[in-house]
């Protein structure tokens, strides 16, 4: 009995305030990276700037929203390490990108060769 | 079936408590409800699926020749008389949001047993992401209009249509099921299923509980999430 009180119990409630500080904080990162676009900043400032708001907004929605800050490592360790499979996929992809980019004007230009 | 008894269940942060929890030789997620770690492990697979199509666009767009379409361009929309860059997708975006946040307060009062006020709250979130749905609709019928079709557009490389209609509809997909589940669960509170030990579900027969909920929201979130990847990775980039 006592353990199924506990169980109950587990639906911690946090001030209002937290949810209403992450709600204007993803706004205001969302109008950042509107502005991102609207001032037309290129090259390396803007995949950076875009990154950055990214995983900031992402971080943010996860770790409040989602209760991710609250759960239990248990939980979290078993939802985060995976995604570290993502990223090594993203690297081979950028490579085999690459490669089929330099293979193509390879053929386009060059001509598969009689 | 006895209900199995957990014992160890205070929560110990950290890697220790990690260490503690899945070397205890008990159910790993103490005190975590299943139906959350349900959910927790469908988003992850779900996460899995969104990033295989990211990382397909990316490397789509990484090896054509062909220029790729300005998405601040095609994506632009006249307001007043001025083309204004990415109007629409600014605007789904602050609705998404809005939405999310909607949703979270919706959680906080559910647990807090404040039935009207998280019954209000979900019904907020259901109309947020109808509207979002809606300015989808809008938007693909527009370039429809203007002639994107997955194999062609007027603005650049052709694989631009597929990408589109394939990661906005996949995610337009989980938007809507999200937006019956909330009308579903905005009336199943104000019916009061979660209140006085619960109301027996339509498909169980255990007792409804505010944890439920939860795990709509952790569903709505993960909606919202995605967002922000498509946002920053196919509008911006």
């Amino acid at each position: 009995m006592d353990e199924t009180k506990k169980k109950e119990e587990q639906g911690s409630t946090h001030k209002i305030g937290i949810y209403l500080w992450i709600w204007g904080l993803l706004f205001v990162l969302s109008f950042f990276s509107y502005l991102v676009d609207w001032y037309q900043f290129q090259g390396l400032l803007r995949w950076s700037l875009i990154l950055f708001f990214m995983f900031l907004k992402a971080g943010l929605i996860m770790a409040f929203f989602m209760h991710l800050f609250w759960e239990r490592y248990a939980l979290v360790n078993v939802l985060l390490w995976p995604m570290t499979a993502i990223v090594c996929f993203v690297v081979l992809m950028v490579a085999e990108g690459k490669y089929t980019l330099f293979t193509r004007l390879f053929y386009f230009f060059v001509g598969g060769g009689q | 079936m006895s209900e199995q008894k957990i014992v160890d269940y205070e929560f110990k942060p950290g890697f220790k408590g990690m260490a503690h929890d899945t070397g205890s030789d008990q159910t790993m997620f103490k005190g975590v409800h299943w139906g959350k770690a349900m959910m927790w492990i469908f988003l992850l697979s779900d996460t899995f699926v969104f990033s295989c199509f990211l990382i397909s666009y990316m490397k789509g767009r990484a090896s054509t020749p062909i220029e790729w379409p300005n998405p601040s361009e095609v994506f632009a929309l006249e307001a007043f008389g001025v083309p204004v860059p990415l109007l629409l997708i600014a605007l789904m975006t602050f609705v998404l949001i809005t939405s999310s946040g909607t949703m979270a307060l919706a959680v906080k009062y559910g647990y807090e047993k404040n039935r009207k006020m998280c019954g209000w709250l979900v019904l907020a979130t259901a109309v947020g992401g109808l509207i979002f749905v809606g300015m989808q609709a809008y938007e693909w019928s527009k370039l429809i209009h203007e002639g994107v079709r997955p194999w062609e557009n007027p603005f650049g490389a052709p694989q631009f249509g597929s990408f589109f209609f394939m990661i906005t509809g996949f995610h337009g997909t989980h938007v809507s099921i999200g937006v019956i589940f909330l009308f579903i669960y905005a009336y199943k509170v104000f019916a009061g299923h979660y209140e006085n030990g619960g109301k027996r579900g339509w498909f169980t027969t255990m007792r409804g509980d505010y944890v439920e909920i939860e795990i709509l929201g952790l569903y709505w979130h993960f909606v919202d999430l995605v967002w922000v990847f498509i946002f920053a990775f196919f509008y911006l980039w």
